[in-house]
């Protein structure tokens, strides 16, 4: 089996989405065939061998996902994906340790999920810190240190952010939870498997992880809850007493089986897959630069995952530039591809202005994404950023040596 | 976003790109919408001796609906009188493009853009016609 088998039909347009899912590897696919059909058992089943071929399939996995971060088997809970693990692991310790400690920290740039939890917390009578991230999508260390305290049950801070790609000083955050006493969450769903990860040396007491980020199926996630020392929560779903009680209802043994095999195949390619997609990176970066003056990347280009590129192409509107590059497939940072209209919270987090946050794509590469597709990219987008350039008022303006913000818009 | 042929037509060929002399007497110029709120339409009108619409440029900064809106009022206001023009309204635009619920404003810009390019004609046809030179016919607006 080869790593670099095209996975899309000709007639499809280059995937640079990597960062919103991942095609199932065939190799993971393959783990998990057998587990549909003839090994179809309840892992729960203690009284033939169905029950025990799909256990050890489930507990197998369980392992592969364990020592992908460094954790033991005993610590993994399998759940129905990130989201499911952000909420369980934050509320779940906040619910469990109330009568102490009240107060959670996290990040202006966390995933909706997290955030969307803190506020319900909020309304339970939880106060939260949210603390904004630097220009380059850090968060502060001494900012960070600064608000957690005595009352502080959690400490929740994302690996890898799901849009600019930026990896979160993680050692340094666990080193301040544990001397605080408070917890450390992290929602590593865009982390796992792309960079290393080990919940011992970086002090992590909870981490979320996602199937189908890391080339798994969808449907299928992981939280790592620590033992020693141990960490309690409060389940969120109640029933027969699965997964240490942390998680009831019969596991979706294929689903397991595929998020471990695809933990394994992780962690055996990182180190040449991070080489390969730095250099396809690279090059994407340097084929635009090359054609298109002002762009800009969003978040740091360094501590950084290797298959993400945040970009502001100046003067042309995201979602207009997606309509034209038809041959791929990203998304935009754009009010006009979201419900809300409002643009990417978190690119205004880092305080890229509105009118930059309008201009932005987020281009993710993945494992199979080849050197031919990133020169397709690039000729595609250059050819349609300079074509949009022309139409676009503001580039003349800009051309023209008038600044845009010296005009009175009316917002409207 | 599905969209309607119409406007992918629009947005793939877009009608009549480009500027205007904005110093030329006869061109009005209309610069409507925001950077910060995604969409900016610069709309220009030539109106020629007859009174008649000649020529008509745009260009926007904005999602596909709003190069596709703007592309549109170009198309329809030449061969207009700039009253026939002023009478356009958003919901026709987003009527013949099938804008979606969430693209209606940019049809509204589009209005905004060409009422601000006559607008912007009928004050500099004003200021030229301040100092009226005698026995000369000036012409008056049907309004």
């Amino acid at each position: 089996m080869n790593a670099f088998t095209q996975i899309r039909r000709n007639d499809q347009p280059i995937y640079l989405d990597y960062q919103a899912t991942t095609p199932v590897d065939p190799r993971v696919l393959e783990a998990m065939m057998p587990y549909f059909t003839h090994k179809f058992g309840n892992a729960h089943s203690r009284s033939h061998s169905y029950g025990w071929e799909a256990e050890e399939g489930v507990e197998q996995a369980r392992a592969q996902v364990a020592k992908l971060i460094g954790a033991d088997e005993k610590e993994i809970i399998y759940t129905s994906g990130a989201t499911e693990s952000n909420n369980l692991a934050i509320k779940g310790v906040a619910e469990f340790y109330k009568d102490r400690r009240n107060h959670i920290v996290t990040t202006v740039t966390e995933h909706k999920c997290v955030l969307d939890t803190c506020r319900h917390l909020e309304q339970q009578g939880f106060t939260v810190t949210y603390l904004p991230v630097q220009k380059n999508g850090l968060v502060d260390l001494e900012q960070l240190r600064a608000a957690v305290t005595d009352k502080t049950v959690v400490v929740s801070v994302m690996a890898v952010n799901n849009e600019i790609g930026v990896i979160q000083p993680l050692a340094e955050i666990g080193k301040i939870c544990r001397e605080k006493g408070a917890f450390f969450h992290t929602d590593a769903a865009q982390a796992a498997g792309k960079i290393p990860l080990d919940v011992e040396a970086m002090n992590i007491d909870l981490m979320s992880i996602s199937g189908h980020k890391i080339y798994g199926p969808k449907g299928i996630g992981a939280l790592y809850v620590r033992r020693r020392p141990r960490v309690r929560l409060v389940a969120l779903i109640n029933g027969g007493g699965q997964e240490r009680g942390f998680r009831s209802g019969t596991l979706p043994t294929p689903l397991c089986v595929g998020l471990g095999e695809a933990a394994e195949i992780c962690m055996k390619e990182m180190d040449a897959e991070a080489k390969r997609l730095t250099k396809l990176r690279d090059r994407m970066l340097k084929g635009l630069q090359a054609k298109l003056p002002e762009i800009y990347v969003n978040g740091d280009l360094d501590q950084r995952i290797p298959g993400n590129l945040n970009i502001s192409f100046a003067y042309v509107e995201g979602e207009s530039l997606m309509m034209g590059i038809k041959g791929l497939s990203v998304s935009s940072g754009s009010a006009c591809t979201s419900a809300s209209l409002e643009p990417s919270y978190v690119l205004r987090a880092l305080g890229v202005e509105e009118e930059m946050a309008h201009t932005s794509l987020r281009i993710g590469l993945g494992r199979f994404t080849t050197e031919q597709e990133v020169d397709t990219a690039v000729d595609e987008l250059v050819r349609h950023v300079t074509k949009l350039r022309e139409m676009s008022p503001l580039w003349e303006m800009a051309q023209e040596g008038i600044d845009i913000k010296s005009i009175e818009w009316a917002a409207h | 976003m599905t969209y309607s042929p119409k406007l992918i037509d629009h947005y793939e060929n877009p009608r009549n790109i480009g500027s205007l002399d904005k110093n030329d007497e006869g061109v009005g110029t209309g610069l409507v919408g925001a950077p910060a709120c995604g969409d900016v339409m610069k709309l220009q009108i030539k109106v020629g001796a007859d009174g008649l619409i000649e020529d008509a440029k745009f260009k926007t900064f904005g999602c596909g609906s709003a190069i596709a809106s703007s592309s549109l009022v170009t198309e329809w206001v030449k061969g207009k009188t700039i009253d026939e023009a002023e009478t356009i309204k958003n919901t026709d635009i987003a009527k013949h493009l099938a804008l979606p619920p969430v693209k209606i404003h940019c049809s509204v810009l589009a209005e905004d853009a060409i009422k601000a390019a006559i607008a912007d004609y009928r004050a500099k046809s004003a200021k030229k016609d301040e100092p009226v030179s005698e026995g000369e016919q000036v012409a008056v607006p049907a309004k």
